[in-house]
Order: structure tokens, then sequence, then C-alpha cells
């Protein structure tokens, strides 16, 4: 597959002794929505964390195997882990704003990366993104509060923002929308509609209803395992495996 | 009455027990505080006056002549601040390391079991050690001796203040900006010293504390003069020893300006406690809670 964005080849991971994903091998196309389902515990979150090394950052980790972005392995010796991250950003679980103002939020990872050399360039590029992110018209005026001053939702549209300000390519979802009301969640999944055109997006989801509303290609996973992994339309349709035919029909 | 609460009941009586212990505790420690402030405030005040905090010692004035203690208010600010602001240099360097790059690790616990040991050392030993420093590098009594013993004093209880607020930093916050891109330094700087300063300055404050009211460490260090110090090489009085010469006087009004030399003390700690959580207060407008 030419269109391969991410791909993963024997990629074993272990929490201590706890092994956590098993021999995965999978491939992520580029420019579509995949998302990663299974039930609880299953290693959806870990294997998202891979594809920005987040993994290490737990304790007592280990991994086996290699992770492409566009065919260069993120784990070789000679990756500067910053330019990885910067490459493929990260929309968590929950709005972690910075301890900054809204302005500040959506500048810092410019900055780090000394992406512009004039003031009115960062300033031009924080309108953007938080255009793109549909936040611009709630707090062009309110630029230089504190970023807690949002509600829950837009602190999520402008973690989003902030992601995209570094101009990754590759965007990470864990479960984004799961710790806000129906509307924000429902902001925020048009906005990765929008956004795949230019991005290649990953979500994990623990919500079948959004899975089926977002995904173009999915990866079902079973105790550390990739059971199931092909377009949504297949997978939705034509589940091959039974634990997925079975979670689909939401019998656990 | 079925809920009717059975106070005979054993489980009852314990707790009863143990919040009337917990009372006495409390008790005792608010009832020393009180006596504490009541004794320097009932016996400093009537002495306490404009000449006392605006002029040095006149001829005399250790037998009960006039003049004042500006001379050791002077100096002691100079001490202290001088003294934590060395422990700072190396203090948020070091907490900010043990955070971002030894975290739990082995050699972690290492350094904090150190700092530990060092926090333990009475100050005396630190006066001692910088003395016996001093005779080895030919140098007098000064106030910069004084300075570089404090820090030392200070740096353990700063050091480990600090890296016990950084310890709570919210692995979230960290994490939303590594997920940017960060290095780890950056994290440390531009995130975690933001969110974290009102505990930074608590903790600052903990370490300035200790070391304007320290006597021990500045006695041989620093040693004492009736001038004002206009010189890092030369020695300088301090508040905590012009309490101690002056309590230990014959002279009734002297030892009543060593309880004024308390007040004044006790108040430079309060003002500038109370200073710093209103600056900490403003600080952390964008700080997460």
């Amino acid at each position: 597959m030419n269109n391969t964005h991410i791909q993963v080849n024997n990629l074993n991971a272990y929490y201590g002794k706890q092994h956590a994903l098993k021999d995965i091998n999978i491939e992520i196309p580029k420019n579509q929505i995949t998302v990663i389902m299974g039930p609880s515990g299953c290693g959806k979150t870990t294997l998202l964390k891979t594809f920005n090394r987040f993994f290490e950052l737990t304790e007592d980790v280990k991994l086996t195997g290699e992770v492409l972005v566009d065919g260069e392995n993120i784990y070789d010796p000679a990756v500067d882990v910053t330019e990885v991250r910067k490459v493929v950003g990260l929309l968590a679980q929950r709005p972690s704003p910075l301890p900054m103002s809204i302005y500040d939020n959506v500048v810092y990872g410019m900055r780090i990366h000394q992406m512009k050399k004039e003031r009115a360039e960062y300033k031009k590029s924080v309108r953007h993104y938080l255009e793109i992110a549909g936040l611009w018209e709630e707090v062009q005026k309110r630029m230089h509060d504190p970023a807690t001053s949002l509600s829950i939702g837009q602190q999520q549209r402008l973690c989003l923002a902030r992601g995209l300000a570094v101009e990754p390519e590759i965007i990470l979802g864990d479960e984004p929308t799961s710790a806000l009301d129906p509307i924000s969640s429902q902001n925020i999944e048009s906005r990765l509609i929008e956004l795949k055109k230019d991005y290649t997006i990953v979500i994990v989801t623990h919500t079948l209803r959004q899975a089926k509303r977002l995904a173009d290609h999915v990866i079902y996973m079973y105790l550390g395992e990739v059971a199931e992994a092909g377009p949504a339309h297949d997978v939705f349709n034509n589940p091959k495996h039974e634990r997925t035919k079975q979670y689909l029909e939401g019998l656990f | 009455m079925r809920f009717k609460k059975k106070h005979s009941e054993r489980r009852h009586i314990v707790e009863l027990s143990i919040k009337i212990i917990m009372w006495l505790a409390l008790l005792i420690v608010a009832g020393a505080l009180g006596l504490i402030l009541w004794t320097i405030i009932s016996r400093g005040l009537p002495s306490l006056s404009w000449e006392m905090v605006s002029q040095v010692p006149k001829g005399g004035y250790y037998m009960g002549k006039g003049g004042g203690i500006l001379n050791a208010i002077i100096g002691s600010a100079y001490l202290a601040t001088g003294g934590t602001f060395l422990a700072m240099l190396l203090s948020v360097p070091i907490a900010l390391y043990l955070k971002a790059y030894l975290g739990k690790s082995r050699w972690g616990e290492y350094v904090r079991l150190s700092l530990d040991v060092l926090w333990g050392i009475p100050s005396i030993v630190y006066g001692a050690f910088g003395f016996a420093l001093m005779i080895l590098l030919g140098m007098r009594a000064s106030l910069l001796a004084g300075i570089i013993v404090l820090a030392l004093v200070e740096l353990p209880i700063m050091t480990r203040a600090m890296d016990e607020v950084i310890r709570r930093m919210p692995a979230d916050l960290e994490h939303a900006a590594l997920a940017l891109g960060s290095t780890k330094f950056e994290v440390a700087m531009n995130v975690v010293t933001r969110q974290m300063l009102p505990g930074i300055i608590t903790a600052i404050l903990l370490a300035f504390g200790r070391g304007i009211g320290d006597a021990a460490s500045v006695l041989f260090t620093a040693g004492y003069t009736d001038r004002i110090t206009t010189s890092l090489m030369n020695p300088t009085a301090s508040l905590p020893l012009a309490v101690f010469f002056q309590l230990g006087s014959p002279y009734p009004e002297v030892r009543e300006r060593g309880y004024a030399a308390a007040l004044i003390l006790t108040i430079i700690v309060l003002l500038v406690s109370f200073g710093s959580r209103w600056l900490s207060a403003r600080l952390n407008r964008y700080s997460i809670k």
C-alpha cells in the first residue's frame, strides 16, 4: 500500500512482565481516520502511545519491533524524540491546557520549535489555528485570559489548535471526546472529519457509535492482539473474527 | 428510635478519645505559639522605639544607654537575602533535575537521602565547618562567609521543599508539553516552574525564615559589629545574635531590648511571608487548579 503513513512491524510491548501488545503488524493509511476499538484493557491506548513515543514515559516498560512513520523507524536510537512528537501530535483524553494564557498555549509549541521569526507571524498563526479549531470567534477578545477560564469543551478545542500549531502530519486522539458533553463532542468530531484531508488521524474510542461515525479504517484489538483490521465498511459489515462480531453486536 | 447514637459503644468511645487527644495536641501547639508571641510582645513592645530600628548602638548601649540595632537589622537582611539567593541558585537546578531526569530512580533517592541528612545536621556544625574552612583559607569572619554558610544551611531545606512541591506536578500537564515536542528541560522551565511557582516561593520562604533566624551558623562566620556593614569582606551583625547577646546581659533594660529585637525579627519574617503569599497569589493566575 503506497499510501501507508504509519507501519507497525512485529511490535511487542511490556509493562514489567505483562505482555501488553503482542506481535502487532498493521498499516495506517494516510489522510484517513483510523479508529482503534476494543474492550477495556485490550491495549488500544498502549498501541496509540507507541506512535508518539509516549509509551516509554511509563516506568519499567519494554518494547521490541518497529514503528515506521513515512518509512522511518521512530525507535531508531538516532531518532530525536521531540521531532517525532512534532510530526505526530496528540489530543489527550482530558483537555490539559498549559498554565498560561490562551494565546501562549497556542504559541508555545511554535516557540519551542522556533517555527516563526517575528511576533506578527506568531500572532497570525495563532489566529489561523484557532479558526481551524473553531475557537477563534469565542476567544478573540480574551486571548490573554488564563486557558483555564475556558469551558472543558473549549479547552479541548484549544488543545487541538495548540497541537495543530506545530504543524504535525499525524494526529492521535486518545478518546478525545470522552470527557466532553455531547455538543462539544460533536464539535470535535466534525473538526476531525474536516481535518482528515490534511492530516492522518488515529483515534482510540470506547464508543461504537463514534467509531461508526468517524472511521474510514478500523483496527479491532483484543487482549493485546490485533483481531481484525481493514476498511471500516468491511469490518463493520462483514467482521471476519468471532470476537469482532460479538463486540459489534454489543455482547461485551 | 432506631438511629439513636449509642455513646457507650466501643467504636464511639474510641473516636471520642482520639478526638480529645487531637484537640489537646492542637491546643498545646497553639498555646505554645500564643505564649511565645505574648512573651516577645509584652516584654519587647515597651522598649521598641524608632531609635531602636533607626540607629546603630551608641557607646554604652550594652549597659542600657542610647542607640539601636539597625546594624543587626541590616546585617540580617543582607545575610538572609544573600544566603537565600545563593541557595536558590543551587536549589532550583537540583530540584528541576530531580524532577525532570532522576524522578523516582535510585539515583534520585540517593540525592534525596543526602539532602535529608544535610537537613538534619545542626546549624552549629555548619558554622564550625565554615569556620574551619575560613581558617584554612585565611579568611576573617565576614558577611561573605556568613552568606555562604547560611546558603549551606538553607540549601537542603529549600531543595527538599521544592522537590516535594514539584513532585505533585500533574502528569497530564507535563505530558501535554511533551506531546508538543518539548524537551524535558523545556517542560521544566516553561511548565513546571510556572505551574508550581507558588509552591516554589513557599519553599524559598521556608529557607529564608530558617536562614534569618539562625544564630549558630553566623556566630563564628559572620562575627558581630556595631557598625553597618558596607563590604562583603567585613564582619556583620545579625538579629539572632543581637537577641542572644542582649538577653545574656545583666542589665534589665538591655534584656528588654533583646525581646524587642526578637519582636523585630518576628515582624520581618511575617512581613516577608505575607508579601510572598500575596505575590504568589498574583502569579498564580495561570496555574491549572
